[in-house]
């Protein structure tokens, strides 16, 4: 970020955001039903179309097994010892300056490096900034540049903020990409997500800066359930950053998010994502789990929409960010890095539906399993009836530190067509104990090479990254690969 | 009155239960050239892989001086903050690693393992595209990645490179000559020689006698049995290329068969 410290000087040789902000929160106690819904839609002041949408959710919810068919294994979770939502308490609702909001909070980003004042958002990159989309657990507490972006039309603000400023736009497009009734976390999240961002770029706009946001989780026990809503309008244009920093728990924690993504004609949407959730101890023990519903729809002809993730957090992440291929000559892309270590999991990658004619897309997965990590790339081209002219490309590489981890590659290929152009690479690599030792006998340590190796191995990926989170991501993947040879 | 760099005594080592080294004896001062030579499988590369640290032999006997302090002792990264260095008779290629981020991750890292601050990187980058013109490589080769698609030529002379631009006090070249033809071995000694100094020191394992005819070894050793049979001056170099190496009365080479001492 070019306002966030690296994030090396946040982290130590442990996880220092381990730290919990004491802070009055106004949470309801745990449980689920149909009480907590109109609970939560009261606490938010939330308009009648919300409630009812939430409660079609929840009531399909309940109807709803949950899923088993991932290769990530987890004990049950117990719904109903989930508090599903937690505020921290103003004096009055929603900060209407920076000098509203607690003063506890603003500590808590300035920890955490994440700028809420203007003038440090601007320093550092010459004639850009980064709008801030601050999220303290459940609520939003500020959002910065909300001027400078309302002068081109731009709507960047809490989700909780545009059902109540542009409940008309949350309408039309909330749940169009991704249904309540798409999987069992998506129904979920839409009957008790808590907030998110929502951001809106109206035709022709090209946004001059990177759009942020960040989140954490504070409130033992509570379930984080964000939905994000992303449109850009015909020949707009919109780059947006997702990045994550979690306490230490010693109970798993669920992270149900859901993100959509809708690009009209000409339009491009790019979405970034480092994502650094708590993943455990070095026995596997606490951690995050990280079930994701991520999907952009290229609606309009000539929209692209790309996806970039750096995981290396989480207990368990499961996540598919996809793109339905619907306008033609939409473009479609997806270039990640997972990596998992000690004990955790991951099952991610990506689905690309090719629906119109001459449809793109391009899957570039990097998965690094180290210690006794599990790392399932799972991904889905599929190429329609009529979706002439369509071409895929796919590359998945996995690479191997030690020999207690393991990496699986689940390509699924459906193709309809004759015409179609579909390519998958993939390849399985270690790190040899020959390149080890030359990097050692050039006074290269074997940490520092690992980290060497590993980076080049993820160079592809890292240059899809805007600047700032490259160099974060940099930084990450030292971190989470401690320990990991040996 | 020159002090010994590098002191080995009566040094034994094993590869799992086959002894490879057996009574080696050699010291190196600064500024000395000293050539190893010997048959296949006399436990030459196994020689330069133990000086550098390499996991997987065991030293059941002796000991290494470097500087007056024991070598074993060290780790392989801290031996070569010490100084030492090895080109490689097979370099490995690391892919999405380019040479020049390489050479500069190594060079940093040796630095601060000495205390020193890092380098400007555009002092760096200067200073390697000197080194670059000592050895007569292209300058492309240095945004490839290290060793990637690299010729046996092109690999040897960029283990000379950086031997050039680390400066190491004590070079091993494990068989820096072999697969090259005459062009390529002449830039190689060429590196070699502008490497010479009288506070460095060399060692190079060789198999032929034909690179010592471009760099003048100070001594000549041979290598057989697993210890130093025979010293001389360079002119035992090309004694041993007339008449070979002497077969031993009586037990045969102590070393097994070449894959397994260079592996």
């Amino acid at each position: 970020m070019a306002t966030t410290p690296p994030i090396n000087e946040l982290l130590n040789r442990g996880y220092s955001p381990g730290f919990v902000t004491e802070i009055d929160a106004d949470s309801l106690p745990p449980g689920l039903d149909e009480s907590v819904i109109h609970a939560i839609v009261e606490k938010k002041r939330e308009p009648e179309f919300m409630l009812q949408w939430r409660l079609a959710a929840y009531r399909h919810w309940r109807t709803m097994r949950v899923p088993t068919w991932s290769r990530v294994h987890y004990p049950p979770i117990d719904f109903e010892s989930i508090s599903y939502y937690s505020s921290p308490r103003a004096r009055k609702d929603a900060p209407a300056s920076l000098d509203e909001v607690d003063p506890e909070i603003l500590r808590t980003y300035e920890r955490l490096g994440v700028p809420l004042h203007e003038r440090a958002a601007l320093a550092g990159v010459a004639g850009a900034g980064v709008a801030v989309d601050a999220v303290f657990d459940s609520v939003s507490v500020a959002t910065t540049f909300q001027k400078e972006l309302a002068e081109l039309g731009i709507i960047f603000c809490s989700f909780s903020e545009a059902v109540q400023k542009h409940p008309e736009l949350v309408q039309r497009y909330m749940g169009t990409v991704v249904p309540y009734t798409d999987n069992f976390y998506a129904a979920l999240n839409a009957a008790v997500f808590s907030d998110g961002s929502f951001c809106y770029i109206p035709k022709g706009v090209k946004c001059p800066m990177e759009l942020s946001t960040y989140f954490r989780i504070n409130a033992v026990g509570t379930g984080q359930f964000e939905r994000t809503l992303i449109v850009a309008e015909e020949g707009a244009s919109v780059s947006y950053l997702e990045g994550c920093t979690a306490p230490m728990r010693d109970e798993h924690q669920l992270h149900a998010a859901v993100v959509e993504l809708i690009a009209l004609d000409n339009a491009e949407i790019k979405y970034a994502t480092v994502q650094n959730w708590y993943p455990g101890d070095a026995e596997g023990k606490g951690g995050i789990y990280n079930f994701v519903t991520k999907r952009g729809l290229c609606a309009g002809h000539h929209s692209k929409i790309s996806w970039t993730q750096v995981e290396t957090g989480s207990a368990i992440t499961w996540k598919y960010p996809s793109v339905m291929l619907k306008g033609d000559d939409s473009v479609g892309e997806f270039h990640s890095v997972a990596l998992t270590n000690n004990y955790q999991q991951a099952d991610t990658g990506t689905k690309m539906v090719h629906i119109g004619k001459r449809t793109r897309s391009t899957i570039l997965s990097k998965g690094i399993s180290a210690g006794r990590g599990q790392n399932t790339y799972r991904g889905l081209v599929k190429v329609g009836r009529r979706a002439e002219g369509a071409r895929n490309y796919s590359q998945c590489d996995s690479l191997l530190i030690g020999d207690r981890c393991g990496a699986h590659t689940l390509p699924y290929i459906e193709v309809m067509r004759p015409d179609a152009q579909v390519e998958h690479e993939a390849t399985t690599s270690k790190i040899s104990d020959e390149q080890l030792f030359y990097c050692r006998q050039r006074g290269i340590d074997a940490e520092a090479a690992v980290s060497l190796l590993v980076s080049g191995f993820c160079k592809e990926v890292f240059r899809k990254l805007p600047m700032e989170f490259a160099v974060e991501a940099q930084a990450l993947m030292e971190v989470s690969l401690e320990g990991a040879i040996g | 009155m020159s002090e010994s760099l590098l002191s080995i005594r009566q040094l034994a080592v094993q590869v799992e239960d086959t002894r490879i080294l057996d009574g080696l004896d050699l010291e190196v001062r600064p500024g000395e050239v000293h050539a190893i030579m010997g048959p296949n499988g006399s436990g030459k590369s196994t020689l330069a892989h133990v000086l550098a640290g390499r996991p997987g032999y065991r030293v059941v006997g002796g000991e290494v001086r470097y500087e007056g302090k024991d070598l074993l002792a060290l780790e392989a990264e801290q031996r070569a903050a010490a100084g030492i260095f090895l080109a490689f008779q097979y370099p490995v290629e690391i892919s999405g690693v380019s040479n020049i981020q390489f050479l500069k991750t190594a060079m940093n890292s040796l630095r601060k393992m000495r205390g020193e601050p890092e380098l400007d990187a555009m002092e760096f980058l200067d200073n390697v595209k000197r080194r670059l013109h000592q050895t007569q490589m292209d300058e492309t080769l240095l945004y490839r990645g290290v060793n990637e698609g690299f010729s046996g030529g092109e690999k040897k002379s960029n283990e000379i490179l950086q031997m050039l631009v680390l400066e190491p006090r004590l070079a091993i070249l494990d068989e820096s000559d072999s697969g090259l033809d005459i062009d390529a071995l002449k830039r190689v000694a060429a590196g070699i020689e502008s490497f010479r100094r009288e506070d460095r020191s060399l060692i190079l394992v060789t198999h032929y006698q034909r690179l010592l005819d471009y760099v003048t070894p100070d001594y000549v050793h041979v290598l057989q049995h697993g210890r130093i049979g025979r010293s001389g001056g360079p002119e035992l170099a090309q004694e041993l290329e007339r008449a070979g190496y002497a077969p031993a009365a009586g037990a045969p080479a102590a070393g097994e068969p070449e894959d397994k001492e260079n592996g």
